[in-house]
């Protein structure tokens, strides 16, 4: 057995034998050409051809991947008929007497470079568009055919797949894609997604692999070639638990998160960061309900710059194309390991130096994340969500430093959107029991379950000894949720839960009643707590 | 020649697809459409040359329109702008 890591661009397991798609080497020879008029027409012709050929493709593909995914081979027929790719293709016909593949095939690469030295990762990506189209119109030059079959489900591997390859493969045929390049922007990558097939890069596959037999783990990102006996059979139970997900998701996804009773609520993720954002978009989750910027911050040498946290931000809320990505401030503490902040070590870190109360006493710190977030609104929808409030006089200092911020970014004329909503974290018995003087002075509640049950309960939920004293639906909890939450729609606030609670399908139907606006929740819970409110009734049965 | 800002409110700037109808657009509305970012510009004719400005969200251009119609199609290619970048 042989094991490879590489970056996984569609979640899934795989198992089966590998096909190698080795690209057609069309070798493309510079011939000399005397009537330079006829091979004009001959690549005019090739290019009429072509856009048809495109515009077929464009129609097949409706039906497969969608509207929105197709328009991709629209584009390409435009690209194809670009007057510029057209003049010089004619030109190097034309004054230095070559063929037609050989003007397409160094046209084409000039383009590709065009678009390979952009910055900007997406517009980087589109060279691959440019060298797909450049293929085809050889192709049809020399009248070869681009389609392959092949009779066995199996494992593609290639050096890269263009977009028209990957969505002309038999879809029920192919278990998975694994390429040496591509990026996890490109046409490929997302039509891989769309159609629900795994596909992995940075995988160094080889020619000579072909027939044998692998496995491939979207989840982790890795390849077995010729995986043994244990490894198979973890693969296939990963599998297994898969199917079922992906049965789920078939039967949930586009449905919405309504009660039996026409109670429908926003149904978010719980993430970490940009690796995250896939498992949310597949498992069709509505937006990021918690997205924890600590990752920013731990594990390394100094505090992250405005720009690195920009980027970061930037990423998630453009991946997330419009949906609203709930953005919690710093909330680490001297249990969390970051070095560089100097902090001291407490005895009781849980009631210490942590989150809300470092951003205030540290404005430096807090008010560089508030400018990247601020920033990163441009792009979508953000929401701030501040954790650890135990009062209001924090929440008017909050609001202190959130108006310098945004007057700095319009003097520094830096774009930003004004209606960026702002919240809070219930997370301590205090929060709770203000809940309806803060309920004024915010957009929305975001409740915390797993600190407000410790700090309710007092318990520490990492120390088994109490185990037999830990109950998490203990009423006290439940009955400041529902506090939260009716003192939260009195004061015009919304309010979801982002705990561990929020994600137990047992309690769906109580947070309903409650009057729950939203329920966020790690990305694989999202399809089982959707089965689980379409299951519940949210008002009281009339008499 | 008619000319106006405008700022792509677009998540992913002007990339393929809505070039692509920008291109539709700009040929459909009959006169010359020159899209200008910086010290760059491209005809809004031109799919490839459009795409090569790079033109992300946040990015204010001015669009100029010339030639035959030119107050009809610059409202035509505002209003094309306002709606779909």
């Amino acid at each position: 057995m042989e094991v490879f890591q590489g970056k996984s661009i569609f979640k899934g397991v795989a198992i089966g034998p590998l096909l190698y798609y080795g690209k057609k080497e069309t070798t493309v020879r510079r011939e000399k050409i005397e009537d330079t008029d006829a091979e004009v027409a001959r690549y005019k012709d090739a290019r009429e051809k072509s856009v048809a050929q495109l515009r077929q493709l464009h129609d097949d593909s409706v039906k497969k991947v969608g509207e929105e995914n197709a328009a991709i081979f629209d584009v390409h027929a435009m690209l194809m008929e670009d007057e510029d790719f057209c003049e010089a293709i004619e030109n190097a016909i034309r004054t230095q007497n070559v063929n037609a593949e050989y003007a397409v095939a160094v046209a084409g690469e000039n383009f590709f470079k065009m678009f390979a030295e952009m910055e900007d990762e997406y517009f980087k990506a589109r060279s691959a568009d440019m060298k797909d189209i450049s293929e085809r119109l050889i192709r049809v030059l020399t009248g070869e055919d681009e389609k392959r079959s092949f009779d066995e489900p199996s494992i593609i591997i290639a050096d890269d797949l263009m977009p028209s390859e990957t969505v002309q493969l038999d879809k029920e045929k192919v278990l998975a894609f694994v390429t040496r390049w591509g990026s996890s922007n490109s046409h490929t990558a997302i039509l891989a997604r769309t159609m629900n097939i795994p596909a992995l890069i940075d995988i160094p596959i080889r020619e000579d692999w072909n027939g044998k037999l692998a496995a491939v783990d979207g989840h982790t990102g890795t390849f077995y070639l010729e995986p043994d006996e244990e490894t198979l059979r973890e693969m296939e139970e990963k599998r297994g638990r898969d199917l079922e997900t992906r049965r789920l998701l078939q039967e949930l996804k586009g449905k919405k998160n309504v009660s039996l009773d026409g109670k429908e609520i926003n149904l978010y993720a719980n993430i970490g960061g940009l690796k995250d954002v896939a498992a949310v978009l597949s498992n069709d989750g509505g937006g990021v309900g918690l997205f924890r910027s600590e990752f920013l911050y731990i594990g390394r040498e100094s505090l992250p710059t405005e720009e690195e946290q920009f980027q970061a931000y930037k990423a998630v809320v453009e991946t997330m194309a419009g949906k609203r990505v709930i953005i919690r401030t710093l909330d680490i503490g001297a249990d969390k390991k970051a070095d560089y902040l100097e902090l001291e070590k407490e005895d009781n870190p849980a009631l210490g130096y942590r989150a809300i109360r470092i951003c205030l006493t540290r404005p430096d710190i807090f008010k560089t994340q508030l400018r990247a977030i601020f920033r990163a609104s441009a792009f979508g929808k953000v929401a701030i969500m501040y954790p650890m409030i135990t009062s209001v006089e924090e929440l008017d200092k909050i609001h202190t430093i959130v108006a310098e911020v945004k007057k700095e970014l319009t003097a520094d004329k830096i774009p930003f959107k004004d209606d960026v909503e702002e919240g809070v974290m219930i997370e301590t018995p205090a929060a709770a029991l203000i809940s309806d003087d803060l309920a004024h002075k915010v957009d929305f509640f975001s409740i915390g379950t797993n600190d407000l049950t410790q700090y309710t309960l007092a318990m520490d939920r990492q120390n088994s000894r109490l185990d037999v004293f830990y109950n998490p639906h203990h009423k006290a909890i439940l009955r400041l949720i529902r506090m939260t939450i009716e003192n939260g729609h009195k004061g015009g606030a919304w309010v979801g839960i982002c705990g561990e609670l929020g994600a137990d399908t047992t309690l769906t139907e109580t947070f309903l009643r409650m009057g729950v606006d939203e329920l966020s929740v790690s990305p694989s819970m999202i399809l089982p707590v959707r089965a689980a409110i379409r299951k519940s009734h949210a008002y009281p049965e009339k008499e | 020649m008619k000319s106006f800002t405008y700022v792509i409110t677009d998540p992913v700037g002007i990339h393929a697809r809505p070039a692509g109808e920008l291109v539709n657009a700009a040929q459909a509305c009959g006169a010359d459409v020159t899209i200008r970012v910086g010290d760059k510009s491209a005809s809004a004719k031109k799919l490839i040359k459009l795409m090569g400005l790079g033109i992300k969200q946040g990015t204010e251009v001015t669009v100029e329109i010339s030639g035959e119609n030119e107050e009809t199609a610059a409202a035509e290619m505002e209003k094309f702008f306002k709606e779909h970048l």
